[in-house]
């Protein structure tokens, strides 16, 4: 049996990779679209989260890569004996993009909560872009 | 002024826990009340035996193909189709009270209305509905919540917080500290999942509900129509009733149930003539699905345990129906009885020592596909008395509601108001249910079809972690009411068995797009 619970989420979205990313790599845009996430203050590679009723989770920046369009983040605090977050937006060629969020964690049932929340931001992510509330600083548009 | 509606559920009750269906074990007399002025279904079916899609199955009145709710974690959309918001529409008063579960419980990011609706102090939540605008959550004005046990985000859980906090503690904890179903037992012999609970019986989450439920009604006017769900957490595990409760029934004056083999070797036997993952999770060596203790291995349970939990759940199945009965009694003060219709039924079974297993999965089994149904008709709709033989389903319950109100039935709903006896059941052509069972836990898909016609329990198996999908189970009803011998490749059935699955595979419902995405562990 595997010894680290595995979650991936992703979506195909109608926008381009550099647009999606230019959003989803900011760490600090994390609650305009992940649920239930009210706030993220980043300072340099710490990033807090504040989640449901207040409750604050420490997080590690570890990737942060436009080239790649690759963010990795592991939460520090909470119930985690090991975490790993990615995040990859893939360029599809026809300026459409993929995004997946991959989440390991130990123990195995929070990377089901945390991965099943990824796919509910992944939703509203691809609701935004393709409603065009991205399109006023959307790269090349701005 | 028409007919109004108090719908009863209970978690995870088997159809031989109550006195009226033959169950010895707990003294039912509120209930068997019912059973004798109203209609006793024998053969009534889950669209699923896991409590997320069986409860949108009730609400919907659609199979979990549609409703899209393929397993425990799948929220089911907000704006999915209600009866509640149909009866709503209709001028009912609304009401959920207990437990709901059409949303995750593992919710940290408390983006669920349901776990949203205790914190903001409301009686209910503005929510997208089916067909476009804004209404009640679901089609309920008023929510009050409770599941199995008293932390968290829920009614029941604040109001213990509130009031007794001393209590908290006093409940077996669900889960571990790794956030799995706990395996641990802390009553006498062992047992997962049972505790010695010394909570006050007054502050139990079954009387909790009942008391709640008795408020609310006290609440509307003498001329209102109305539509209550009374939804009992119990006697899904944990088997933690009050303490001072335990006298009712001795777990070791419990003769162990038929179902359960005593001999280990039988045990084995049997397990081994049915599909690959029973013998797998009774030894502990598949864990297919998050509803039972990946730390438990079930051929290590022993016949005491059996009895145990048996005479635990017995008990928390007695308290309910003194809860119904303190409700009814509201009712009856109240000058409503006459023009109340009482449903009382639950989401899905439990295995209880069914060969050597407890809890639920993957097993299209009695144990969890034969549930206790009860309809008694208001005494103005002047129904006679009767027992239902023909295969029902909880699919059937949201189209019975709207025909008591005097509604249209919606079209979107797959099931048909519940037959009043065995003829209006063949006159209608009510004769089979479908089952279905979908799970996908790191990397272990299970996926399982099973239809109930003619006497007959037949179940299939898509490809996944364990089938390659030619496997089977067909039970004779009549002849086998154990389930112990697996008649899916004896010839002599052969051309029945080819008959069951093409009408299976022929009424396969139709299904949600887009699949719908496990969002939670449950």
């Amino acid at each position: 049996m595997p010894v680290v619970a595995s979650v991936r989420r992703q979506q195909i979205i109608n926008a381009s990779a550099d647009d999606v990313w230019a959003f989803v790599g900011d760490p600090t845009t994390l609650p305009q679209w992940f649920p239930g996430v009210q706030s993220a203050v980043v300072d340099g590679d710490e990033r807090t989260i504040t989640i449901g009723a207040g409750i604050p989770l420490p997080e590690r920046i570890l990737t942060n890569d436009p080239i790649l369009r690759r963010f990795q983040y592991t939460v520090t605090g909470g119930f985690f004996r090991h975490h790993l977050g990615t995040i990859d937006v893939f360029d599809l060629g026809d300026g459409r993009c993929l995004i997946a969020y991959a989440t390991d964690a130990e123990p195995d049932v929070m990377a089901l909560v945390i991965g099943g929340a990824a796919g509910a931001g992944l939703r509203e992510l691809k609701r935004q872009f393709e409603s065009g509330e991205h399109d006023d600083t959307a790269s090349g548009r701005a | 002024m028409g007919r109004r509606i108090l719908f009863i559920t209970t978690d995870q009750q088997r159809y031989d826990t109550l006195g009226c269906n033959g169950g010895l074990l707990s003294r039912t007399p509120v209930v068997d009340g019912l059973a004798a002025d109203g209609i006793r279904y024998e053969r009534a079916v889950p669209q699923s035996v896991v409590c997320m899609p069986s409860r949108s199955t009730m609400l919907t009145g659609q199979h979990q193909a549609t409703h899209g709710v393929w397993m425990n974690g799948v929220p089911l959309p907000v704006d999915a189709p209600s009866v509640a918001a149909v009866l709503h529409d209709a001028g009912y008063r609304t009401a959920l009270i207990g437990k709901a579960h059409f949303e995750p419980f593992l919710d940290p990011f408390e983006r669920f209305n349901e776990n949203r609706v205790a914190s903001l102090g409301t009686d209910t939540i503005e929510a997208p509905q089916y067909g476009g605008g804004v209404g009640p959550h679901r089609g309920f004005d008023h929510l009050r919540f409770a599941t199995h046990g008293a932390t968290g985000y829920l009614h029941y859980a604040k109001w213990i917080a509130a009031e007794h906090p001393e209590a908290i503690g006093d409940y077996y904890s669900v889960i571990d500290a790794d956030l799995e179903v706990n395996a641990e037992g802390l009553g006498d012999t062992g047992a997962p999942q049972v505790k010695h609970n010394p909570i006050e019986r007054d502050w139990y989450h079954t009387d909790w509900v009942a008391q709640r439920t008795i408020d609310w009604l006290g609440g509307l006017d003498a001329d209102d129509d109305w539509f209550c769900w009374m939804s009992f957490p119990d006697p899904h595990h944990p088997w933690d009733p009050p303490e001072s409760e335990l006298h009712r029934v001795p777990w070791s004056d419990v003769d162990l149930p038929a179902g359960y083999p005593e001999s280990a070797a039988e045990r084995e036997r049997i397990l081994d003539a049915k599909p690959a993952q029973w013998r797998r999770w009774y030894d502990g060596t598949l864990v297919s699905n998050y509803e039972a203790p990946p730390a438990w291995v079930p051929a290590a349970m022993t016949a005491d345990q059996v009895r145990e939990v048996n005479a635990m759940n017995a008990i928390e199945v007695e308290l309910i129906d003194e809860a119904i009965g303190r409700v009814l009694a509201e009712i009856e003060r109240r000058g409503w009885t006459d023009d109340v219709d009482v449903i009382v039924t639950t989401d899905h079974g439990e295995l209880q020592g069914d060969f050597g297993l407890l809890f639920k999965g993957p097993y299209h089994v009695d144990g969890l596909m034969r549930l206790p149904l009860i309809w008694r008709p208001a005494a103005s709709a002047a129904v006679e008395p009767a027992t239902v033989t023909a295969p029902v389903g909880l699919i059937d319950l949201a189209p019975t509601f709207t025909q008591i109100a005097g509604v249209a039935t919606p079209e979107w709903m797959q099931g048909a108001a519940l037959p009043v006896s065995d003829t209006d059941a063949q006159t209608r052509g009510i004769d089979q249910q479908l089952t279905a069972w979908d799970s996908e836990l790191f990397g272990v898909g299970m996926y399982v079809r099973t239809i109930t016609r003619d006497g007959w329990v037949c179940t299939t198996y898509l490809p996944g972690a364990v089938h390659d999908g030619t496997e089977g189970e067909l039970y004779s009803l009549a002849d086998d009411p154990l389930q112990r011998e697996n008649r899916w490749d004896d010839p002599a059935v052969r051309s029945l068995r080819d008959d069951l699955v093409a009408q299976l595979r022929a009424s396969l419902p139709p299904e949600h797009e887009p699949r719908l995405e496990l969002e939670a562990p449950v």
